[in-house]
């Protein structure tokens, strides 16, 4: 009996293993976003994909929209519409907010293709341009073999139309879009200065307001807040300190630890958007799609 | 001390609230919500197109009244649904909601079919353009219905889980309905293949619309 069992809880788990493996290839996976135009067939010539990439990144630097072109083999088993929204989740061109972001995605094998357009583009690219100009500019080249030549006018007329769009300006430093709102700011000025006079409570009464102040004075103008008025911030603290923080041992270390950790964890994922670059790298800006644009095939 | 003791307090009051779930509850339920409307605004994009639609295709493909009346009576049934945001917490309002747009999906889905009989249609730019619009409405339903689904999942696990089914009892949040899959029977049944008849007549075709990939009906 003994072994028989064995042996079914192996088949069992061989079974499960080949169930796990069916079901990690049964999608396609999602490439890494690395570049704006990403050829995993080889199509493009070096050039060709240069050139492209030097037109996105300019309009993104001019309008603040994000392009990016994929060449995949096949989506197969999903259509080109799920792999589309799913890479576009996963890549999340445009910006957080603004939602400027297309995507122009060609399965070369499954001879189809499609434009992706984000939230905030669906009225300069709508379905109906974005189907004109998969009719128009991509099928023609693409039926002769022509990738690099239909992906370039496709890119130029998404280009022309984002152009004609009112968008708001491009972020043109880091730091602009890092910052709290004001209302967090204050909520974080507040806590961190109960918090910190909690724990320095039984410092001596200048030294603790010169810590307080300092500190907390830092983590605002972490946090974002502007050169004079952190400091302001901070003194202002650094004077509460003094009456809120006389009682001595009373230390809140487990409370305000967790509180803090709660706050860096909102904070760090607000920013997300910031990851935003005009350099070498590339990565999305926290768009997001509603599944607007077009598909086609050739 | 008193003083201290009060700023103490002041410190655990948030972290109680949050630590029993409710904050997490709110921010759920205000999720599915939002992704709730916004199914309902792809759905109603796609009512509003079927006029225009109706009316292109009448001016070329006039002897097809059944399945122009077809869709015209689909998207009167649609229309006559309330579509509030309440509907989504009531199962079978859903499932009634799901059923007639349902029907007006497989209307459609027939009209397209039948629109490939009329070259002349298929080449009028009125009609190509408002078929892209079409086929651009019917994923961004499909992509909103995949994220209420989601949001309604995650909501639903939240509220089921000890401890925070305990905050939700006693705040009276309740489990939500989730959409399902409509055509669950014609799913699982076996495809039959009959090569029995070789001159089978065309009305004996099995319904084109039920050929369509399983998408959001």
């Amino acid at each position: 009996m003994k072994p028989r069992r064995a042996g079914s809880i192996a088949l069992a788990a061989g079974l499960l293993l080949a169930l796990l493996a069916a079901l990690a290839v049964a999608q396609v996976a999602v490439p890494a976003l690395g570049a704006r135009v990403t050829d995993l067939t080889g199509t493009l010539a070096p050039g060709a994909r240069d050139a492209l990439e030097a037109r996105l990144q300019a309009l993104e630097q001019r309008k603040g929209a994000q392009v990016a072109v994929l060449i995949v083999p096949s989506t197969q088993p999903e259509s080109i519409e799920q792999f589309a929204i799913r890479v576009f989740d996963t890549w999340k061109l445009g910006r957080q907010g603004v939602d400027d972001g297309a995507l122009l995605l060609v399965a070369k094998d499954d001879r189809k293709m499609r434009i992706e357009v984000g939230r905030g583009l669906e009225g300069a690219i709508p379905d109906v341009a974005a189907h004109r100009i998969i009719d128009e500019y991509l099928t023609p080249r693409f039926r002769d073999g022509d990738f690099a030549g239909g992906i370039g006018a496709g890119v130029d007329a998404l280009q022309k139309l984002i152009d004609g769009e009112p968008l708001p300006e491009p972020y043109r430093s880091r730091t602009a879009e890092r910052g709290m709102d004001s209302q967090s700011l204050l909520i974080l000025w507040f806590w961190a200065s109960v918090g910190l006079s909690l724990i320095f409570g039984s410092v001596p009464a200048l030294l603790r307001l010169a810590l307080v102040g300092v500190l907390v004075g830092v983590i605002l103008h972490l946090f974002g807040l502007a050169a004079p008025w952190h400091v302001a911030a901070g003194a202002i603290s650094g004077l509460f300190s003094l009456w809120a923080g006389g009682g001595g041992r009373y230390i809140g270390g487990g409370g305000s630890g967790r509180w803090s950790s709660g706050s860096g964890g909102g904070w760090s994922s607000g920013s997300s958007g910031g990851g935003f670059s005009s350099g070498g790298g590339f990565s999305g800006g926290g768009g997001s799609s509603a599944g607007g644009g077009a598909s086609g095939s050739w | 001390m008193r003083s201290l003791k009060l700023i103490a307090l002041m410190l655990c009051l948030p972290l109680f609230l949050s630590g029993c779930g409710y904050n997490a509850i709110q921010r759920a339920d205000e999720d599915s919500k939002a992704k709730w409307s916004e199914v309902l605004n792809q759905y109603q994009r796609r009512a509003d197109l079927v006029p225009n639609l109706v009316a292109t295709v009448k001016g070329y493909a006039q002897q097809e009244q059944e399945v122009l009346v077809k869709v015209t009576e689909a998207r009167a049934r649609v229309g006559a649904i309330q579509a509030t945001p309440e509907l989504a917490n009531d199962a079978q309002a859903l499932a009634k909601f799901q059923a007639a747009q349902g029907e007006l999906t497989q209307a459609l889905s027939r009209l397209m079919v039948v629109t490939e009989n009329y070259p002349n249609l298929k080449s009028d730019q009125a009609f190509r353009d408002l078929q892209a619009q079409l086929e651009g409405t019917e994923n961004r339903i499909t992509v909103a219905r995949n994220r209420y689904v989601e949001a309604v999942k995650d909501y639903n696990v939240l509220v089921r889980q000890f401890p925070v089914n305990l905050t939700a009892k006693m705040f009276g949040y309740a489990i939500k309905p989730n959409f399902s899959v409509e055509n669950e029977k014609a799913i699982s049944t076996a495809p039959t293949v009959d090569f029995g008849k070789p001159a089978a007549p065309p009305p004996a075709a099995p319904d084109p619309a039920g050929q369509k990939p399983a998408g959001h009906d």
